[in-house]
């Protein structure tokens, strides 16, 4: 990635668990939780989880984005504005 | 508005490109559906800010546009008949789609396995294509300390693209024998575009340490992960890292092909000399018929895509081509072989389903005479929303067992969507290819 990202590379400002992160354009959301040590989601023993798979099989990366719970986030790109949190 | 289509291609990797390209080509109404945001599949999955990509990846993406066909991204089929519809859900809409085909082409891909040790549930315990493809989508590693382990060509591969990405790779970890792999290097010779991707690798790999009979035994840490515990039979030791990136070979992506009732035998689609399945009109191409890489599935989607489109004749000569790279995929799969001392690392409190964190001890209650069924029902094993995609294949190779029933909806969807009339596809809400591909 380092030289993939260059002076013209977008980035979009996303807030994960309140705090903002910047991404370069077309990242995927579990990618930014990634970047921001969040676990995406506490399991049904209470247990930190975090992608697992990286495409979509594992359910493992689910989290609330805009309020809507269960969303894969290694399947959906960041948005400019986007809010994401930690499902608990 | 129009979601009938002549074809219907399910899944836009190597395989399915191939088979829409082919099917258009000879004048069919063709559709490509993805659930992924951009066609490539797993192994051609673009990166974040890549210009330049992969050169194969590239023109297979060019022929598809010039074929005709649409392609439909963000789409998962989540129910399908035989009779020819398909349910689709679309993620990014929160709806249901209908789709109508004549022949169906399943090129679903194949998943990585993953088996269940000590430690494998902590936040930075990986696949190895997964970490991968988590970087492709732009997370960064620069400067992470990275353990890879497992099994598989995916190894090399993931090792050598994570160190590009600036990552500093700890150990490659391979558990097969080095015996087994020479007799695979043997069997590469009668390959030579695979010689070259694996000496470019190598090369890529210089100064990493790179160990064969070497595994994973615990994964150590709390809400991250420190480090881990490595094994090669005679003697353990930790070595300290940020992430490790585990993952064995790969399964073969068969649910769909399951549910509309197509034979599979030993975990893999039945298909035929042109890749037609037990039923019809319904065809299969790449992992699902079993794991034989990019070549095996480019050519394998060519036939099916032929086939389909009634000039089965045209793909004779391309018989030969896929019976050679349908044996390496044999091969490899004989080389990558699991040992045992893989399917005993789980400890009583291990979680064997992430889903219902289910417990090494739950399930070793019904293991004599057992059956997942009945595992299913006392503890809820592989009932959550993977619906047995990572636990299935750990059971099967731990216990023997297999999941017999594929049921709808293929993945999760809310119920209230299930409930409610799908939309026919608007065929103008097909994203234009040029835009989706890129």
């Amino acid at each position: 990635m380092p030289d993939r990202i260059t002076a013209s590379t977008a980035f979009v400002t996303i807030a994960v668990n309140g705090r903002t992160l910047r991404m370069p354009q077309g990242s995927t959301v579990a990618a930014a939780m990634l970047s921001s040590d969040s676990p995406c989601r506490s399991s049904e023993s209470g247990e930190p989880r975090a992608p697992l798979c990286g495409m979509g099989i594992c359910f493992e990366c689910r989290a609330i984005i805009n309020g809507v719970p269960h969303r894969r986030t290694c399947q959906i790109v960041c948005e400019e504005g986007m809010n994401v949190e930690t499902q608990r | 508005m129009n979601s009938a289509f002549d074809i219907i291609v399910v899944g836009a990797g190597p395989a399915g490109l191939a088979a829409a390209t082919a099917s258009a080509l000879k004048g069919k109404r063709v559709a490509l559906l993805d659930e992924n945001p951009h066609a490539g599949g797993q192994i051609w999955r673009a990166g974040v800010g890549e210009t330049q990509p992969n050169g194969a990846r590239a023109r297979a993406i060019a022929s598809f546009q010039a074929s005709g066909a649409a392609m439909f991204a963000g789409r998962q089929v989540v129910d399908a008949g035989a009779a020819g519809d398909l349910k689709v859900w679309v993620d990014t809409n929160q709806a249901l789609e209908t789709f109508t085909f004549n022949q169906l082409i399943i090129a679903t891909g194949a998943r990585e396995r993953f088996l269940p040790f000590p430690g494998w549930t902590i936040p930075g315990v990986f696949g190895a294509g997964g970490l991968q493809s988590l970087v492709r989508g732009g997370y960064d590693v620069r400067g992470k300390r990275v353990v890879v382990a497992g099994t598989g060509p995916l190894l090399l591969a993931v090792a050598a693209h994570l160190k590009q990405d600036g990552a500093k790779i700890v150990s490659i970890n391979e558990q097969a024998p080095m015996s087994r792999l020479l007799k695979f290097g043997f069997g590469l010779l009668r390959h030579p575009e695979k010689l070259t991707q694996a000496a470019g690798i190598r090369a890529a790999l210089a100064g990493v340490s790179y160990r064969t009979s070497s595994w994973a035994v615990e994964a150590e840490g709390r809400d991250k992960v420190t480090g881990v515990r490595l094994s090669d039979g005679s003697r353990t030791w930790t070595e300290r890292c940020d992430l490790l990136a585990c993952g064995f070979h790969l399964v073969p992506n068969i649910e769909l092909a399951a549910l509309l009732g197509c034979n599979i035998n030993e975990g893999v689609v039945q298909v035929d000399s042109n890749q037609q399945t037990s039923l019809e009109n319904i065809y299969s191409a790449g992992e699902p018929t079993g794991v034989a890489g990019v070549e095996a599935a480019m050519v394998q989607g060519k036939i099916a895509g032929l086939a389909a489109a009634e000039s089965a004749r045209e793909a004779a000569w391309l018989y030969r081509r896929r019976d050679s790279q349908v044996a390496f995929g044999h091969a490899m799969g004989r080389a990558f072989a699991l040992r045992n001392e893989l399917l005993n690392l789980a400890k009583p409190e291990t979680v064997v389903c992430r889903c219902e964190d289910v417990r090494f001890a739950q399930l070793q209650t019904h293991a004599t005479p057992g059956s997942w069924t009945h595992a299913k029902l006392q503890t809820r094993c592989g009932m959550g929303p993977c619906q047995g995609r990572v636990c299935g294949p750990a059971l099967e190779a731990m216990f023997g067992w297999r999941n017999a029933s594929i049921r709808p909806p293929l993945f999760p969807i809310p119920v209230a969507a299930m409930c409610s009339a799908p939309a026919q596809a608007d065929e103008t809400a097909s994203h234009n290819p040029m835009e989706t591909l890129q």
